[in-house]
């Protein structure tokens, strides 16, 4: 009863997507306000049918009902719930769902944090989200339905896959979608300026914190994916520029150059048709990256199971979605105007050289991720662009972009003298050189490539510090407090993902400076040296768990004579399906891993000699946590950063000063 | 012309779609043999059937052979079988199985069981000839000719239409 | 199920076992640590045929396994890198190459970037020096010029 229900919400929310994506499109064109006053109570009506139907799935995996196919194949009753919970978007078909659950969730926040927009703009926004939605509910609808029955019903499911049966499914999925599903509101934004015809700072002003917030979610679901492949996948790696990593990548690095192009457009009315591309882009780019996953053209660890039937779909859904908002842009982006004038040196130009690395940066990511496929397609035979070709393309685009990122802040806007640049950010190149070239001796090793990783990231440090100096001795207040509280949180939001992205370039460079890696055979009682540790084995001890049967090995760490750490890998056979599994010890600390996995009993007695010797692999991965704490710095400003209150104060009074303020829109 | 440069995007765009396209047909898993056009790796391994005999690529040469790679653990080699069978009492061209990693014992009673295809079949127990091959997932079917070239591989199980429709109007064609 | 399909299934699944099983099967470390830091670094290069989205250092494949040992042999009686990897082309095609090579079929794949970089400069200097010009043509009235600068050192000048 449950999933037929679920399923008939689905429905009835296609039909609700319909109505909302179209009458309040036209009320804005014909200027009714009754039709447009439809766009917000349809937006939710139809966020809360799908949340039906997400619920109804939901509960079926936690009933364990295997009636539901879905459920038969991804489920089983000795599933932890949190899991059972979790495995609803463990296939094709949930994650769709919960694609289009976060879909009309951000309608719905949408249609309740819009008060202070103009009618016509809410209606526009609404309608393209509920355009979208539409082509979502008929793809579920039509050729991934997770109600589908199974009869008779399965006894018992085929277990979620082990690799999934971990705390990062249980967030990784939803916090990357937010992400990815968050841009749709930019992306809607940008098509209601360009219907509208209208599009200055209060435009961009609006449409900043939407996409702020979905930067930040997608900040933290990549960060969250590359930390569950580090501790899962058994051989320490955290990137694989695996075309799945680079599908949520790719509208990162464009997301990014979006949030600064709109601080450009909202406080100097420049950029602005740029600034509507890339908003269109960066959903775009979401859009193909599910494409991609789904469809079979390319090989992918992430991919789901796939069918042409559904590539096809897709591919119809991107040409009309994307085909269809760039034709949009053609026709409309020349009468948007281009904003004011601006120097050489200034904030203006940084944030320009910034955007265009950073579109550069993706722009290759996305060449290489799809080279083999035009290759293919010509008849040019097979080839494979993996993890080289991506290093040595991204990194050195991205040293420039970090470089900037120091004076960027510092640049006044329209035109930064450069005597008052050096003035500002001298002692803080002079810091970035002595450290670059002291820091890696103290650390072990001096190299080039890590001199100037640290270079980049205590750059990025000092010419912040240098900032908030300065901005501090500037303002007229007395007292640290008061002038702290002089700058507003946008600012400090600033401040803190800056800072994270020097936290993660010194994460990057000094684990793939410093890491150590060693395979070893050892007897129970055996040690091995890496480094400043000493490792001793001491075998292996069957032991259960809820739906798995688990081996665990104990190794103790230790510095010098000193114990720091047992450390206890296990090798996991799960019940259900019978899958191996390698769960590696971690030791975490601020200063790097420690990480010990199990390999395979090599005993004298073979394979099934568990009391024998093992292989056992052991990784030092220094400051590998800086990776994934700067991303959540960088999240965290985010967050900060949309505080601010002039996103939610009415300020139509500054707004209409600021606008005549402007510089007249100069011919471009 | 000032419409124009707002349309490159739009432009790309197409492009890729019809990239794209084209993908949706294509396996990005298949990996096509370097081998095609080149003279087949030399090989001389003892007969499944005769251990202390061998067999080698040199012994081939002057006619049309196809080389069948083939194993008693391989699931989907059950799939062509029959396919294999069909060819045999054809004997429109001799077929020789290459038993990959295999224990010959086993491989004997699978073919004892199911029928035997070839006109004979060689066991490489370490897989380094199916290496010089590019064996990469059994089974695959390789068409020598005369000279010992290889001119066309089957990557997975033998159709009935495969057969029909390319490796028996290539045959016929290289035995001209 | 198609047969490809078939195919492709049973790879995943082997694959899907594989990556859970993790930390692959672990050869004998070469004796000489600094061939075995080689090997690594040459396998980390490479692509496994059968888990294809995994290296072949990664891969817990058997075929991983035997390429492993394939490649080992040849670095043992003194193959270069080159060597070893013209060996696995000969036999696999380029698709084994994680590190594309540069032939005239991938001048675009590796001279893109660099070519979307220039682009990027030069656009980056077309707008500034047409920004610039506009700057320079702003009006020239040092009471105006006062009065904009005042109000743009009042206006919040936060990001």
């Amino acid at each position: 009863m449950i999933p037929e229900l679920g399923h008939f919400a689905l429905i009835l929310a296609l039909l609700v997507a319909l109505v909302q994506g179209t009458l309040p499109l036209v009320g804005a064109a014909a200027n009714s306000p009754r039709l447009m006053a439809m766009a917000r109570p349809a937006a939710r009506a139809q966020a809360v049918l799908v949340a039906f139907a997400f619920g109804c799935l939901a509960w079926s995996f936690v009933s364990n009902d295997f009636s539901v196919q879905n459920v038969a194949a991804n489920s089983n009753s000795e599933l932890p719930l949190q899991y059972r919970v979790a495995a609803t978007w463990g296939s094709h078909e949930g994650s769709l769902l919960l694609w289009t659950l976060m879909l009309g969730g951000w309608s719905f926040a949408v249609s309740l944090f819009s008060r202070n927009l103009p009618l016509p703009l809410v209606a526009r926004v609404l309608s393209v989200m509920g355009l979208i939605s539409v082509g979502f509910l008929l793809f579920l609808l039509f050729t991934s339905n997770p109600f589908e029955r199974l009869v008779p019903p399965a006894v018992e499911g085929n277990d979620l896959n082990p690799l999934l049966q971990d705390p990062g499914m249980v967030f990784h999925p939803p916090l990357l979608y937010m992400g990815y599903v968050g841009f749709s509101v930019a992306f809607a934004f940008a098509l209601a300026a360009l219907l509208g015809g209208r599009l200055d700072a209060t435009w961009a002003r609006w449409s900043r914190p939407w996409t702020t917030v979905a930067w930040s979610f997608l900040t933290i679901g990549i960060a969250l994916g590359s930390g569950w492949a580090y501790y899962t996948l058994g051989w320490g790696g955290w990137w694989f520029w695996d075309p799945v990593e680079n599908a949520s990548f790719m509208p990162w690095l464009t997301g990014t150059a979006l949030i600064h192009s709109l601080a450009v457009t909202e406080k100097r009315g420049a950029f602005r048709s740029w600034t509507v591309l890339l908003a269109i882009l960066a959903f775009s780019l979401s859009l193909l990256g599910t494409f991609l996953v789904r469809s079979g053209v390319l090989t992918s660890v992430h991919a789901f199971a796939t069918d042409p039937a559904r590539g096809v779909f897709i591919l119809a859904f991107l040409a009309v979605v994307i085909g269809g908002s760039l034709a949009l842009f053609a026709w409309r982006a020349a009468s948007v105007g281009l904003g004011a004038a601006f120097g050489v040196v200034s904030r203006e130009s940084t944030l320009l050289g910034n955007n265009i690395l950073l579109v550069v940066a993706m722009a290759s990511v996305l060449l290489g991720t799809l080279y083999p496929l035009f290759l293919d397609a010509l008849n040019l035979g097979k080839i494979s662009v993996g993890p080289p070709y991506f290093d040595a393309v991204f990194y050195p685009l991205m040293a420039p972009a970090a470089f900037l990122m120091g004076v960027g802040p510092v640049a006044r806007w329209s035109a930064a003298p450069l005597p008052e640049l050096w003035t500002r950010l001298k002692w803080a190149l002079g810091v970035a050189l002595a450290g670059a070239l002291i820091l890696p001796l103290v650390l072990g090793r001096w190299s080039p490539l890590i001199a100037f990783g640290l270079f980049l990231a205590l750059w990025i440090f000092a010419s912040t510090a240098a900032n908030l100096r300065q901005r501090l001795a500037s303002t007229p207040r007395r007292g640290l407090l008061a002038r702290l509280g002089a700058n507003s949180p946008s600012y400090y939001g600033m401040l803190l993902a800056h800072l994270g992205v020097g936290v993660f370039v010194v994460g990057v460079t000094l684990v793939k400076g410093y890491e150590v890696e060693r395979d070893v055979r050892l007897d129970v009682g055996d040690s091995v040296a890496v480094g400043n540790y000493d490792f001793r084995f001491l075998g292996v001890t069957p032991a259960p768990g809820p739906n798995y049967r688990a081996l665990v090995g104990t190794v103790e760490v230790r510095k010098g004579a000193q114990l720091v750490e047992t450390l206890k890998p296990e090798k996991r056979i799960y019940n259900a399906s019978g899958q191996a599994m390698t769960i590696a010890a971690i030791d975490t600390g601020l200063r790097g891993d420690v990480y010990v996995s199990l390999g395979e009993p090599v005993g004298a007695g073979g394979s099934d000699d568990i009391a024998g010797a093992w292989s056992v692999r052991v990784y030092l991965k220094p400051f590998i946590d800086w990776i994934w704490g700067g991303a959540l710095l960088m999240a965290l400003g985010g967050f900060v950063a949309v505080s601010d209150r002039r996103y939610r104060l009415a300020v139509r009074r500054r707004a209409t000063a600021f606008d005549a303020a402007a510089a007249p829109g100069a011919a471009d | 012309m000032k419409a124009a440069r707002w349309s490159i995007p739009l432009a790309i765009f197409l492009v890729l779609l019809a990239f794209l396209w084209v993908g949706l047909g294509r396996d990005p898993r298949e990996v096509p043999s370097p081998l095609i056009g080149k003279p087949a790796p030399a090989f001389s391994l003892p007969r499944l059937h005769e251990p202390a005999a061998t067999l080698s690529n040199a012994d081939l040469k002057g006619k049309v052979w196809l080389l069948n790679v083939w194993a008693s653990w391989c699931v989907s080699c059950r799939t062509e079988h029959p396919v294999l069978m069909q060819l045999a009492a054809s004997k429109r061209v001799p077929v020789y199985g290459l038993d990959y990693k295999d224990r010959p014992d086993a491989g004997r009673a699978w073919l004892a069981q199911n029928g035997n295809p070839y006109a004979a079949s060689i066991v490489d127990l370490d897989g380094r000839v199916g290496i010089d091959y590019g064996v990469y997932g059994v089974p695959e079917t390789f068409v020598i000719d005369k000279e010992g070239v290889v001119r066309y591989k089957q990557i997975g199980p033998l159709s009935e239409e495969a057969v029909q429709k390319t490796i028996l109007p290539l045959v016929q064609e290289l035995e001209k | 199920m198609t047969r490809s399909s078939l195919r492709v299934a049973h790879a995943v699944l082997l694959c899907s076992v594989a990556i859970a099983a993790s930390a692959a099967k672990m050869d004998a470390p070469a004796t000489d640590a600094a061939l075995e830091a080689r090997m690594k670094k040459l396998e980390g290069e490479l692509r496994c045929l059968v888990c294809q989205n995994q290296t072949l250092a990664d891969s817990n494949a058997e075929l991983a396994g035997d390429l492993r040992r394939e490649v080992r042999a040849l670095a043992a009686t003194g193959k270069s890198d080159d060597e070893i990897k013209a060996y696995l082309v000969a036999r696999y095609g380029d698709f084994v190459l994680y590190n594309p090579p540069v032939k005239s079929t991938t001048w675009l794949l590796w001279g893109g970037p660099f070519a979307l970089l220039v682009g990027g400069a030069l656009l980056w200097v077309t707008i500034i020096s047409r920004r610039e010009r506009s700057v320079v043509t702003a009006p020239r009235d040092a009471d105006a010029q006062a009065r904009a600068r005042a109000r743009l050192e009042a206006t919040d000048d936060t990001p």
